[in-house]
């Protein structure tokens, strides 16, 4: 479903550069959940922003379903893959009304009105209809999270790129819009790719998990590896114990 | 370890927070004692655990409604200080830790220069002296290379350094009572342990008590001895250990939370009528 | 049927119209916290008013002479007493607050907009397209405005058309500054980088996410400018190169009053009390307006 290639981003120019991504390899198949999990500063968020197509500055070879995409998308690229950003404050326009969000993916792509699915985006997501009429502030802090996740499947992507969508929220909210995209994955059958530092909420998403420093993969990790605790390097052994007290 | 010093290092009955004319309290009714030990103190968003917290530190706004039948350090009513009195208090016999060290540390001054004002305001200090003792303490938070880092900025450092900085100088003047929020939420998670052990290993060491509040419950319980569950302004349960836990709401707080060692095919949520229900009964 | 007619009513978001007056009674709502900044805003209301109203208020016609009366000081019969052609000062200066507002609103009308969008673009697209933009509103920034305004009335011919023209040129540059510093960081927030990901193009980015953010700041300033404008306006009314005789324009009234300045004062002290009223009332409006929308500015 997704093939990547020697991503390399490099920021920066002629004396300071910043090398955060370093030719990174992998795929992912239909279907599955891959996981990326990091620190700060170790290019996992980066990696996410130059599949969705926000991040210019990358090199190297990004495939969707067989197709090579470039740095810059056409309309029926950005179908395939969408994006729910961290901070449930800043990914809806303050000014937009919830309905009026919702109903932008479709009128900017000039595919249609917008309007006539709103109501069920927000059903599905378990969120009453007339929320459509309220704006973001009205919202808590795990309502705007399931607006942001509706909007990004209206479209109906088949991938799903996460970018710590659980961080900003309360552990017993995390869990409602954990499985909220649960079902939705499975109904959908989407690929996701989940980004976090949080390993206990990527090892319950994620069929696999690659571990990141410094802009490499340093270890990769299947379900199994992390019921029973194993891991093949020292970085991400480290990260293990320090995430489970 | 039992204490044979009786007086706890703080002691607090019934308090109550109130913002203006809002009808729910922030606190409500809370009651606990600290003695020279490690309490944890968690909770969500709204618990009002870090409203408990600066209620303490009397640093909540003149607006805010702070009633307690008793809030005593050291036996000693902190209610009828004035502001002058608790100036004197705070950083040299009550500390804060605060989350973020980029908001707390101040940006135009270098490291030293803040680690040393505290060391003149707590100790008495002035000059080279100060600085000599802004250097121990930074050895004595574990910072390997002192010197240099006494000349760089907060913007320079890592998060994890700029925490133990903030450790440094809170701790400088060896607090009774230390109250850390949310210490290490703003940190990498491989530093976290770290910062944490280091808080404990001081506070042991100054024989003084601690209060970590934070919203994470494995943690707080790995490092605290006793642990207060807050919801919605009030402590809804206190226990030693997670398997203690009887109360809904903690109870669901454990089970919504993923656990690799025991995968689920989704995680239990809150049913939070029926816990708003046992609350107010 | 009336259940989709009445979700589709709650789904879409009301007219423009109904959505305008929303956010004003909002925000006259909260002004009834400030007590200073209600008080600018009636004077500006009771302006508005006269303007609107002034044939019922002016006692006189502002234009009739009656030399017999001329350089009366101020009496019940004439309030703000009568200049050199014996007209009626309070009549004058009563018409004069409708080419005051003619003027303020015509500036803010043209300027706004053009700032916000030279802001917006030169913010939103960086580079080349941000440094020409930004070179040229420098450049407009530096020339004087009364000079510029004075060349423009020399090219065109005094008149209240050709000062409102000289002023907007010369005005819209900080409007400029200020929608880009905002569009700068607007630009990077996540809901913007949402829209580029569902094929939002630029423009529609621009003008339904970027500019929206920009508003509010642009009205502060806008209103915060107006003083200015007046005073602006008032000078080049003294010079002789705004609003031409009859017509009853405060700063053309005291050029002419400042003749008899020392032995009948009001002829030029009272269209100068306009003045400083007006200012004064459209600085407390602008800054109390700044307190409302822009939570960052906000006194606690």
């Amino acid at each position: 479903m997704i093939k990547v290639e020697n991503l390399d981003v490099v920021y920066g120019s002629k004396g300071k550069t910043n090398h955060v991504v370093r030719g990174v390899s992998f795929s992912v198949d239909r279907g599955e959940t891959l996981g990326i999990v990091g620190e700060s500063g170790c290019g996992k968020s980066t990696v996410l922003r130059s599949l969705a197509g926000l991040e210019g500055g990358w090199t190297g070879s990004i495939m969707f379903e067989g197709k090579p995409v470039g740095k810059s998308r056409t309309r029926d690229e950005l179908k395939l893959a969408q994006m729910v950003f961290q901070d449930p404050y800043g990914s809806l326009h303050p000014r937009h009304r919830i309905g009026t969000a919702l109903a932008e993916p479709i009128r900017s792509m000039g595919a249609g009105d917008g309007w006539s699915r709103v109501a069920d985006a927000l059903t599905q997501v378990g969120l009453p209809a007339h929320f459509a009429s309220r704006f973001p502030h009205e919202l808590s802090g795990g309502q705007r999270q399931r607006v942001a996740i509706a909007r990004a499947l209206i479209l109906s992507p088949p991938i799903l790129l996460l970018d710590e969508p659980t961080s900003a929220l309360d552990v017993s909210i995390q869990a409602e819009v954990l499985n909220l995209l649960a079902d939705q994955r499975e109904e959908r059958n989407l690929t996701l790719i989940l980004v976090s530092h949080d390993l206990s909420v990527i090892s319950h998403m994620c069929d696999r998990v690659l571990v990141m420093q410094n802009g490499v993969f340093v270890d990769e990790l299947s379900k199994q590896d992390l019921q029973a605790g194993v891991t093949h390097a020292s970085y991400s052994r480290e990260l293990f114990e320090a995430s489970f007290f | 370890m039992p204490d044979p010093d009786e007086t706890p290092v703080l002691s607090v009955r019934d308090l109550n927070v109130r913002f203006g004319r809002n009808s729910i309290p922030a606190v409500s009714n809370v009651s606990f004692d600290v003695g020279r030990e490690r309490i944890g103190i968690v909770g969500e968003s709204g618990s009002g655990k870090s409203t408990t917290g600066r209620a303490i530190m009397r640093l909540l706004p003149q607006r805010a409604g702070v009633t307690a039948e008793r809030m005593d350090f050291l036996g000693s009513p902190l209610l009828e200080k004035t502001e002058r009195q608790m100036g004197d208090l705070r950083g040299k016999d009550i500390a804060l830790i605060m989350q973020d060290p980029r908001y707390s540390l101040n940006p135009v001054l270098t490291i030293g220069k803040q680690v040393a004002e505290a060391a003149k305001l707590h100790l008495g200090v002035h000059g080279k002296e100060a600085l000599a003792r802004a250097r121990d303490m930074l050895v004595r938070v574990r910072i390997n290379d002192p010197d240099r880092v006494l000349s760089l900025y907060p913007h320079q450092i890592s998060g994890g350094m700029g925490q133990r900085v903030m450790i440094a100088m809170m701790l400088l003047a060896r607090p009774k009572l230390v109250i850390a929020d949310e210490p290490t939420s703003a940190l990498d998670v491989s530093v976290r342990r770290d910062v944490l052990v280091l808080l404990d290993e001081l506070v042991r060491e100054n024989n003084s008590g601690l209060v970590l509040i934070s919203h994470d419950i494995r943690m707080v319980a790995a490092f605290c001895e006793r642990i207060m569950v807050m919801y919605s302004g009030r402590v809804v349960e206190t226990l030693t250990k997670l398997e203690d836990a009887t109360h809904p709401y903690t109870r669901g707080l454990i089970a919504a939370m993923p656990d690799p060692k025991n995968p689920v095919r989704r995680l239990k949520v809150l049913d939070r009528k029926s816990i708003e229900a046992e609350i107010n009964s | 049927m009336s259940n989709i007619a009445h979700n589709d009513a709650i789904i879409r978001p009301p007219a423009i119209g109904t959505r305008i007056l929303n956010s004003t009674s909002r925000v006259l709502r909260k002004l009834a916290d400030e007590p200073l900044g209600m008080a600018g805003f009636m004077i500006l209301a009771i302006l508005v008013l006269v303007a609107i109203f002034a044939p019922l208020i002016a006692p006189y016609d502002p234009a009739a002479q009656t030399l017999s009366d001329a350089l009366q000081p101020p009496t019940l019969a004439h309030l703000a007493g009568t200049d050199e052609f014996g007209r009626d000062i309070f009549s004058r200066l009563v018409y004069g607050t409708r080419i005051t507002i003619q003027t303020v609103m015509s500036v803010s009308v043209i300027v706004g907009p053009i700032g916000l969008v030279i802001g917006v673009v030169a913010g939103f697209f960086g580079g080349r397209t941000d440094a020409i933009l930004m070179r040229a509103t420098d450049i407009v920034l530096s020339f004087p405005s009364l000079i510029l305004a004075l060349a423009f009335a020399a090219a065109l011919g005094a008149g209240l058309g050709t000062a409102i023209v000289a002023i907007s040129l010369t005005a819209w540059p900080p409007i400029a500054r200020l929608a880009r510093a905002e569009a700068l960081v607007v630009r990077n927030a996540d809901f913007v980088a949402a829209a580029r990901l569902y094929g939002a193009s630029p423009l529609r980015i621009l003008f339904l996410y970027i500019a929206p953010m920009c508003i509010p700041s642009v009205i502060v300033r806008l209103t915060l400018n107006m003083a200015g404008i007046i005073l602006t306006a008032a000078s080049l009314g003294f010079l002789g190169l705004g609003a031409q005789p009859p017509l009853p324009e405060w700063g053309a009234m005291i050029s002419s009053g400042r003749k008899f300045m020392l032995d009948y004062w009001w002829v030029a002290v009272m269209p100068g009390v306009a003045i400083l009223l007006t200012s004064l009332a459209f600085n407390i409006a602008g800054d109390t307006l700044r307190d409302l929308l822009d939570p960052r500015h906000a006194r606690s």
